[in-house]
């Protein structure tokens, strides 16, 4: 990944999460990763954990409190990648 | 969806994994009869769920200072150490946990829950991090999630893992507090923590080990794991419970940082609670006292881990990395969890059913704690019955 753009990470994102969700529903930006992905919270932690290794990021679990879709979640992810470089 | 709706989906949730009349949470018992056996229903059942890892709940020490103490000082102390003041055993108990540990002063805590509560929010606040194991207790959790510190997870028991998360918190790190325990509730394993005092050493920052199970299990006096390891003098703070090996409750915080002595003034789970009962007190000073000299109790407790651990190892089930006092067995599904755990009731047994998300990797658990008065024929007849049910249930 050259410069971890939004989308990049949006793309990223729903990649990993397409594993990683028990549902058949494909994957788009607007979807609840808790109620239509089924993204439990010890996923969703496990998953943070992963991005933080792929993006040299740490991402404190408190910031999540405010992440519902799969979009919030690129977001935040972008916001505090492009904070530390 | 509206508040109460939102309840209703978690009780479906719950049923989903527990089906109506399983009572495998918060199962009635109608008596004790010792710190081994309890009657459940119209049956005498074996207890290996309960914690008690010394098996001191009914010493005859304990008991009596417990009786004295209600009867000279009262059923409670009806509020806070702030507004109510401190009684001559809070201020006992809390000098004989500092000289325990050889430390400048303690702590002691209402639970062991806000002992965790209570440390982590007063020593990290906004702008702070704290790195914690990612199997910690829920009560490490919240006490970060109360202090407003960014929280970042490490790998369980990945000492590389922390250093790399260190590492990328850059000047941060010296404002980091670590939080590890000295076993893990879950699968009984023990925290590396030479590894972890060497990164924290290493990067300049706080740690704090939590004994909840350790304490009574671990070391020649049964301080935990930092007296196993002999790195009382590298960790920062020590926290832990009365819950388990002193069978009371509360907690305790202690330290050589003269710091610690503030908590009293900032930390919401000290300050707004009710501060111990008498008789909790009492209890917990003569069991203390009965677990710094029970070196006897914490060699039969470690037997009767060693011959279950083998037995059920050799049997087929899947176990946490080392022998201990809480031995689990990781069951694929919840169902076949729910199964063993039936089947050991049906044998007069009781044991702890931990179903996802609780249990690490998504796994269902069914968890034994040991207790240093279990008999090796009572330790034998579990390890037969887990292998009965093993060919029948799990195979």
């Amino acid at each position: 990944m050259s410069d971890n753009s939004y989308n990049e990470i949006l793309q990223l994102l729903c990649n990993r999460l397409e594993n990683i969700s028990n549902t058949d529903i494909a994957i788009t930006p607007d979807l609840s990763l808790i109620d239509q992905l089924s993204i439990d919270s010890i996923k969703l932690l496990n998953l943070i954990m992963e991005i933080e290794d792929t993006f040299d990021i740490s991402v404190p679990i408190n910031a999540l409190a405010d992440v519902q879709t799969v979009s919030d979640l690129a977001s935040l992810i972008h916001r505090i990648k492009t904070e530390s470089s | 969806m509206n508040l109460l709706d939102k309840l209703d989906a978690a009780a479906t949730a719950r049923k989903a994994l527990l089906p109506d009349g399983v009572g495998a949470f918060g199962i009635p018992i109608e008596e004790i009869y010792s710190s081994t056996e309890a009657r459940i229903g119209e049956r005498r059942i074996l207890l290996l769920g309960t914690n008690n890892y010394l098996g001191l709940s009914f010493a005859p020490e304990c008991l009596q200072a417990a009786h004295e103490a209600i009867d000279k000082e009262g059923t409670g102390t009806t509020g806070s150490r702030m507004a109510n003041g401190s009684y001559l055993g809070h201020r006992a108990l809390e000098q004989e946990f500092a000289d325990f540990y050889q430390c400048h002063a303690s702590i002691v805590f209402t639970t062991g829950y806000q002992a965790n509560l209570g440390t982590i929010s007063g020593l990290v606040g906004p702008g702070d991090v704290v790195l914690i194991d990612s199997d910690s207790h829920a009560s490490i959790y919240d006490g970060c999630t109360l202090s407003g510190a960014d929280i970042i997870r490490f790998r369980h028991n990945d000492a590389t893992d922390l250093e790399k998360r260190l590492r990328r918190l850059g000047e941060r790190a010296q404002n980091t507090l670590i939080i590890t325990e000295g076993i893990y509730s879950m699968l009984g394993d023990q925290a590396p923590l030479a590894d972890i005092v060497d990164i924290k050493k290493q990067y300049n920052s706080i740690l704090l080990l939590d004994e909840a199970h350790s304490l009574g299990v671990l070391g020649d006096t049964g301080q935990g794991l930092v007296e196993k390891t002999g790195l009382i003098n590298e960790v920062d703070f020590i926290t832990g419970t009365f819950s388990k090996s002193l069978c009371s409750i509360g907690g305790f915080c202690v330290s050589n940082h003269p710091q610690l002595d503030q908590l009293r003034y900032i930390s919401h789970p000290y300050i707004f609670t009710a501060s111990p009962s008498p008789s909790t007190i009492a209890s917990t000073r003569a069991a203390l006292k009965l677990l710094r000299n029970g070196k006897h109790l914490r060699r039969q407790l470690w037997n009767n881990a060693e011959q279950l651990y083998t037995k059920l190892s050799k049997t087929g089930y899947q176990l946490g990395p080392e022998p201990g006092p809480i031995i689990a067995a990781t069951v694929n599904s919840p169902q076949g969890a729910l199964a063993l755990w039936n089947g050991l009731l049906e044998h007069n047994i009781y044991v702890n059913l931990i179903l996802p998300p609780a249990a690490p990797e998504n796994k269902s658990l069914v968890r034994c704690s040991i207790n240093a008065a279990h008999t090796p024929e009572q330790i034998s007849y579990v390890g037969q019955v887990f292998a009965k049910l093993y060919n029948s249930i799990l195979e």
